[in-house]
């Protein structure tokens, strides 16, 4: 596969690196201390295109590709883990599905705001009780006498819940079939029934919106049906291979950031008279570390390029997440054990960053899953 | 309306300077970078741009790998760039530097609504000179170190910023303005913009295209054509504080009024 950056791509990376510098950076620490959404970040991104990055211009999108898409949650994770989830779920699990599975009214209607960052996407398919097991799904949607669907349940730990204005949502319509009988609605914020619950308070990844989802008698018009009836499963699944692409590159970034930062740390801490970077100890550390994330990179990077090339990418997605996301949690630990006592607290970004690696090994499918994904792919049974 | 907006590509000199032994700056071994007043003659552009719906060129003097630079301001929303780039070029100092981005802008041709912008400086040389040069061999009015700019039909109204106060001028167009940090914040390339900018015009000024303008002789450009010679150079002293004024009575008021009028402030 051919690593080759296009010169595009080489300077869209250097304008996110600026912009994460620059505007994200300094209020990393801020809205994970405040739990804070970080709503001017989300309308500085809108205005570069951050929020419709590979999706065509004439759906207000910015044009560019999947690769360039991962490169930006990578190097917004760099910086902090909130705001690149921020973008890979608004991007990945709601843009997404209606670009690919929705009717060209829907993509013209939805799309634009979208894309535009006018409006934030997020997505609804987890509930109590099916979370890895998405297929328990108990929210139903039921053909009312005009012919629209009438929804009721709820959904937990939505990205995005309480800033998000429409939503990928998926519920029942016929229980008998399985998963078969799971459809997928594009549900707007204003629909009469809907409403959003508590915010979670969470370990790490603070700063990022996170609530359930209520439907009571919630009107969805027949319209907003996205993609046939009883199709919503393979939406949900197609959709989240696309995430996982989204998630792998935030890891990705922690697990970068999390390096940058102790390179510097080490070579500025002193203990037995020497810096700590002269320990062959920390060289060893560091160099494992960066040959993990490295390794993470190219298995991310490959499943991005798949995609855009319309190739198969599941187990490819699968594979870069779940390494990613591994390697991000062991480095960004690892990251704090460098830095000792100081690690431990609040005054350095390590922590927060162990915090906010965590979530990647169990959202948009846990590691587990992500393995049963490959052996599948494996033909192993 | 046209705004042609200069733009050099410097050694980026936040980093580490290196320095040749004869006291000039190493550039091979410096990231390059846009000149930073230039991008606020570039954000005041496109914001202008945004106002009156005019055509937005950037014109740069130098070796064919500053392409990139010209890309990246391409990518902040600007319609065509021109790469002026000859072995007859090398080695211009302001003065013939200034007579060769001249003839490239009279080129592009100066009407009646248009403006010329550059940055004040750039940070390699620190002269300030190419701008007003440009003016001066075009025969346009000039205003240096803006600070604020506004166009209301063809009459711009620029508040300079002196060492030690502003001065609002009116001007009208055609002229050329300096602009200055204070300006503004320019703003990051889009992504759309990253996507079409290598989709865009961009044409290179090589010495054939040039050198039958009557400011282009080979006494006039490059080395041959370049009358300075830097004896030496050096850091500048640091300027002192400024001066404190302190107490409320008459005399003091007095001393203040008295400094003030000797600056023609009041």
């Amino acid at each position: 596969m051919d690593f080759h950056l296009s010169k595009e791509q080489e300077m869209v990376r250097k304008m996110y690196r600026e912009f994460a510098e620059t505007e994200v950076k300094p209020l990393a620490e801020e809205i994970d201390e405040e739990e804070r959404f970080p709503m001017e970040t989300v309308e500085k991104m809108a205005k570069l295109g951050m929020m419709g990055i590979y999706f065509p211009k004439e759906y207000g999108g910015a044009g560019g590709d999947v690769l360039s898409y991962a490169m930006c949650v990578e190097e917004l994770a760099k910086v902090c883990g909130t705001t690149a989830v921020i973008v890979s779920a608004h991007t990945s699990l709601c843009c997404a599905p209606i670009f690919e599975h929705g009717t060209e009214e829907q993509k013209k209607k939805y799309l634009p705001d979208l894309l535009s960052g006018k409006k934030i996407g997020a997505f609804g398919l987890t509930e109590p009780n099916a979370g890895t097991d998405a297929s328990g799904q108990q929210t139903t949607a039921v053909k009312n006498e005009n012919g629209d669907w009438v929804l009721n349940g709820s959904k937990c730990f939505i990205t995005n819940g309480t800033v998000a204005e429409t939503f990928v949502v998926f519920a029942m319509t016929d229980k008998k079939l399985g998963n078969h009988g799971i459809s997928a609605f594009i549900v707007e914020k204003s629909f009469p029934g809907f409403s959003t619950g508590k915010h979670e308070k969470k370990m790490g990844i603070r700063g990022s919106s996170t609530c359930d989802l209520i439907f009571e008698d919630c009107i969805v018009p027949k319209e907003n049906l996205l993609g046939q009836e009883g199709k919503g499963f393979k939406i949900a699944m197609m959709t989240l291979d696309g995430g996982r692409i989204g998630i792998a590159a935030q890891a990705l970034g922690l697990g970068e950031g999390a390096i940058n930062e102790a390179v510097k740390y080490t070579q500025e801490r002193v203990q037995f008279k020497k810096r700590l970077s002269q320990f062959q100890n920390t060289q060893f550390q560091l160099a494992d570390m960066h040959t993990r994330m490295q390794a993470a990179q190219y298995l991310v990077y490959a499943a991005a390029m798949k995609k855009q090339n319309h190739e198969s990418y599941s187990m490819d997605a699968a594979m870069a997440k779940l390494f990613a996301a591994e390697s991000a949690s062991d480095v960004t630990r690892r990251a704090v054990q460098l830095f000792g006592g100081y690690g431990y607290t609040r005054e350095y970004p390590v922590e927060r960053m162990m915090r906010d690696a965590k979530i990647t090994e169990i959202y948009e499918g846990t590691s587990e899953v992500q393995r049963m994904v490959i052996a599948k792919y494996m033909g192993v049974k | 309306m046209k705004i042609i907006v200069c733009v050099k590509q410097v050694p980026d000199t936040s980093g580490k300077v290196a320095v040749n032994p004869d006291g000039t700056l190493n550039r091979a071994s410096m990231a390059a970078i846009t000149n930073p007043d230039d991008l606020n003659a570039v954000e005041a552009a496109l914001v202008l741009k945004e106002q009156t719906g005019a055509e937005l060129i950037v014109v740069s003097m130098g070796p064919p790998p500053a392409e990139g630079m010209l890309r990246e301001v391409m990518a902040r929303g600007v319609d065509r760039a021109i790469l002026v780039s000859a072995r007859e070029f090398g080695g211009s100092d302001t003065y013939a530097t200034s007579q060769i981005l001249a003839a490239a802008i009279d080129k592009i041709g100066v009407e009646k609504d248009d403006i010329v912008m550059c940055g004040r400086q750039a940070i390699d040389g620190d002269t300030a000179q190419v701008g007003p040069q440009i003016a001066e061999k075009l025969g346009l009015p000039q205003v240096s170190y803006a600070a604020e700019i506004t166009k209301e039909g063809d009459t711009i109204t620029v508040k300079r910023m002196l060492e030690d106060g502003y001065m609002t001028i009116k001007v009208k167009t055609p002229c050329l303005i300096t602009c200055i940090k204070e300006l503004n914040t320019p703003r990051y390339m889009s992504v759309g913009g990253i996507y079409e900018c290598y989709s865009k015009p961009y044409e290179i000024f090589d010495y054939n295209t040039l050198k039958d303008h009557p400011f282009i002789d080979k006494d006039t450009i490059g080395l041959s054509g370049s009358p300075t010679n830097i004896l030496t150079s050096f850091t500048p002293p640091q300027k002192g504080a400024g001066m404190m004024l302190e107490g409320a009575d008459k005399a003091t008021c007095e001393q203040l009024a008295g400094i003030l009028a000797k600056k023609h402030m009041i």
